[in-house]
């Protein structure tokens, strides 16, 4: 049937599950926020207060559920603020659709008003962008940007409708979902070949990145890490891909990872990297990553293959086909004393914390005690720097898509709207963006899209006054040059709080801690709640390699 | 060093020049030719690329073209006949006429536009042949060159 451009894009959206969108209006979209408005009891949007928070929110909804998020934003300036959001998605192979309005075709490349060339900003960072000239073709090109987006190594995509598309009609029928475009099966025998060096390991290590999750393929692993029986390590991107209080895992592996991951890799003699890309911040030298084992690389990009570390096996595939044919070939191994050893490892080699007098609480306390008060249960989100790291040191995920942060871009301000994307995916789990204050500060104007709309998140803000982890390497490699690092803003927590209609908590002493977030966890129930936790700003964050060193090498403590 | 001639073929959508080249510059890596045009099938074109480095660098490139949604496939052309056109005009005097006719001749270019003080030549070859042409052609005074880069073809 003949259907105006703007309800098709509604119609399509729903056609393809949407449930929820996030975006904000302007001109452009003028008409595309007509028919939201329209069709308003079939699809839900959520109003930020600026559109990088929206492209967070669908990018938090998207990792937290496994749907593609979908964010609206108006051309120009509306469009450009998305550009962190979608860099952060890309850079992470986060599924999200973003819609763009723009001037009308005849506007176009004439310094219209509020005119952008999104398509070409955004080139290098979707996997794919559109700009749609054609009513006709709206339909089929917003059903493909999904296929594009959700199919092979996930990622975001672009769409880019110039107002009179969305203005014209044109025939529109409704269609099914189509599946993902399929990806081929790993070759034969490479995994013939796989099965035949995990069978030949004495001291395998199995490394795990954020594919397993995006794959959906946890218990496959969890299946393999007992068949082969060996530890089990992951980088940021993997947390929560395999329980964490199951002994085999070691910690993370990284910067910051643990010793015993660190230690581990020395000694091993085959490293399994599944779904993980060998991030410069894991590898550290490439020289001397792993250098004594046998490197197995299983992962769905090719182009993963070689670019960071040259693999001894490379398998091309999706890494839970693949893990479950391993799984059916792999007969029962035994690494008992060399697993025990890194497991032993993995409880010695530790690291403390020191508060001071004054600021007594340390982020091992607090988030350990966060932890066990939700069972682990909790999805945390978390912002960028020390409270990122903190996060993902001492939260023990149990279950994937449980933690939600940019890894891959390091983006500062992303928490507060991936939080919130998250608890307006999953409503019925508790939702904590683990932050900082420099963080805080970036993209704080959120909080009141979370109390107007009522997304009962936590926003925990470990404030140390400073720029954390920048303060760090200025100490350690910039002769305790603070420069621009000390914060030490004005800013009161609890009037902040009150101005946007949020009840604010304050954490300084450690009986504050379970009390507090108690009470948190409850108010959270039917309200969002902030909660400012005051730490000491000389605690770092341990181990830490530097940048290019060795893995094996993390430094454990640092004199104050 | 070593050169790689790469045979792309992408769908014929607008921008798809942009997403190839801008690809590979991103990634660091230099293209030293570069050339497009429809194929049998109007909806495709090919893009021949030369680009420098080493094997890793060359398979890098593929991996991340691959992964275009408007590239069907990518390949390093290893046994194939390659070809680059050339059109170039050169200063003339009436006593240097000959000289450069003589050359022509020689590698079987064709001289297209003769004026009075200079002559437009044309060549097809390899690109081995062409830099030759062009060295043996600049003493005379080159005035202006434009290439074509590299097409190319894999052999049966």
């Amino acid at each position: 049937m003949l259907m105006k451009g703007s309800d098709i894009i509604v119609e399509c959206l729903l056609e393809q599950g949407v449930d929820t969108v996030f975006g904000y209006p302007g001109g452009a979209v003028l008409d595309i926020y007509d028919s939201l408005y329209k069709y308003s009891d079939k699809l839900s949007h959520v109003l930020t207060a600026h559109e990088q928070g929206a492209s967070h929110a669908a990018d938090g909804y998207a990792r937290a559920t496994g749907k593609t998020g979908v964010v609206i934003a108006t051309s120009g300036p509306g469009a450009t603020n998305l550009v962190t959001g979608i860099a952060t998605a890309y850079m992470d192979s986060i599924p999200m659709v973003a819609i763009t309005g723009n001037v009308s075709c005849s506007l176009l490349g004439l310094d219209s008003f509020q005119e952008v060339d999104i398509t070409g900003i955004t080139l290098p960072i979707t996997k794919h962008n559109f700009i749609v000239k054609d009513t006709a073709k709206l339909a089929d090109t917003i059903r493909l940007a999904f296929r594009i987006a959700e199919s092979g190594r996930k990622g975001p995509v672009l769409i880019d409708i110039p107002k009179d598309i969305t203005q014209k009609s044109a025939e529109y029928e409704r269609k099914e979902k189509a599946p993902a475009f399929k990806t081929p099966a790993a070759d034969e025998k490479d995994v013939m070949e796989a099965v035949e060096m995990l069978a030949n390991a004495k001291r395998p290590y199995i490394y795990t990145g954020g594919g397993i999750i995006s794959a959906d393929a946890c218990s496959e692993l969890a299946e393999f890490a007992e068949l082969l029986d060996a530890p089990v390590s992951s980088s940021l991107m993997g947390q929560g891909c395999f329980d964490q209080t199951n002994p085999r895992y070691i910690g993370m592996l990284g910067m910051h990872g643990t010793k015993a991951a660190a230690e581990t890799i020395k000694n091993c003699d085959l490293f399994i990297a599944l779904g993980t890309r060998f991030s410069d911040r894991v590898t550290g030298n490439t020289k001397t990553f792993a250098s004594d084992a046998k490197i197995l690389q299983i992962d769905i990009d090719s182009a993963e293959m070689g670019k960071n570390v040259e693999a001894h096996k490379v398998v091309v595939g999706d890494v839970k086909e693949v893990l479950g044919r391993i799984n059916k070939l792999l007969p029962k191994q035994n690494h008992a004393e060399w697993t025990a050893n890194s497991e032993r490892m993995a409880k010695e080699l530790t690291v403390t914390m020191k508060g001071t007098e004054a600021l007594p609480v340390t982020p091992d306390y607090l988030i350990e005690t966060l932890d066990r008060l939700t069972e682990g249960n909790a999805v945390i989100a978390t912002e960028v720097g020390q409270n990122q790291m903190w996060a993902a040191q001492y939260y023990k995920y149990r279950n994937p898509r449980s933690f939600i942060s940019s890894g891959g871009l390091g983006t500062m301000g992303y928490g507060l709207g991936a939080a919130m994307g998250a608890k307006v995916g999953c409503p019925d789990k508790v939702v904590v963006n683990i932050a900082g204050d420099g963080s805080f500060h970036m993209n704080l104007n959120e909080l009141v899209t979370a109390s107007k709309s009522n997304i009962r998140i936590i926003e925990l803000v470990i404030n140390n006054d400073v720029l954390g982890m920048v303060r760090q390497w200025q100490r350690l490699f910039y002769s305790e040059h603070y420069s621009q690092t000390t914060l030490e803003r004005p800013t009161d927590y609890v009037k902040l709080g009150e101005a946007f209609g949020i009840k604010a908590l304050v954490i300084e002493k450690k009986e504050d801690v379970e009390r507090v977030l108690k009470e948190a966890l409850e108010e959270s129930k039917t309200r969002p709640v902030l909660i400012e936790c005051r730490i000491d700003k000389d605690i770092n964050v341990l181990p830490m390699v530097p940048a290019g060193k060795s893995i094996t090498e993390p430094i454990m403590e640092i004199e104050i | 060093m070593k050169q790689f001639v790469l045979s792309i073929q992408v769908a014929n959508n607008i921008g798809v020049l942009t997403r190839v080249t801008s690809l590979v510059s991103r990634r660091g890596y230099n293209i030293k030719s570069l050339n497009v045009g429809e194929t049998e099938e109007n909806s495709f074109s090919r893009i021949t690329m030369v680009v420098e480095g080493d094997e890793r660098t060359a398979h890098q490139i593929v991996n991340q073209l691959n992964k275009l949604y408007d590239v069907s496939f990518v390949r390093i052309l290893e046994d194939a006949v390659c070809r680059e056109h050339i059109l170039m005009r050169v200063g003339t005097t009436p006593e240097d006429r000959q000289g450069i006719i003589e050359i022509t001749n020689l590698f079987k270019a064709k001289a297209v536009d003769i004026g009075e003080a200079s002559m437009m030549l044309e060549l097809t070859g390899s690109p081995v042949k062409i830099d030759k042409f062009i060295s043996l052609l600049k003493p005379f005074g080159i005035i202006k060159i434009v290439r074509t880069g590299i097409s190319a073809l894999e052999r049966d």
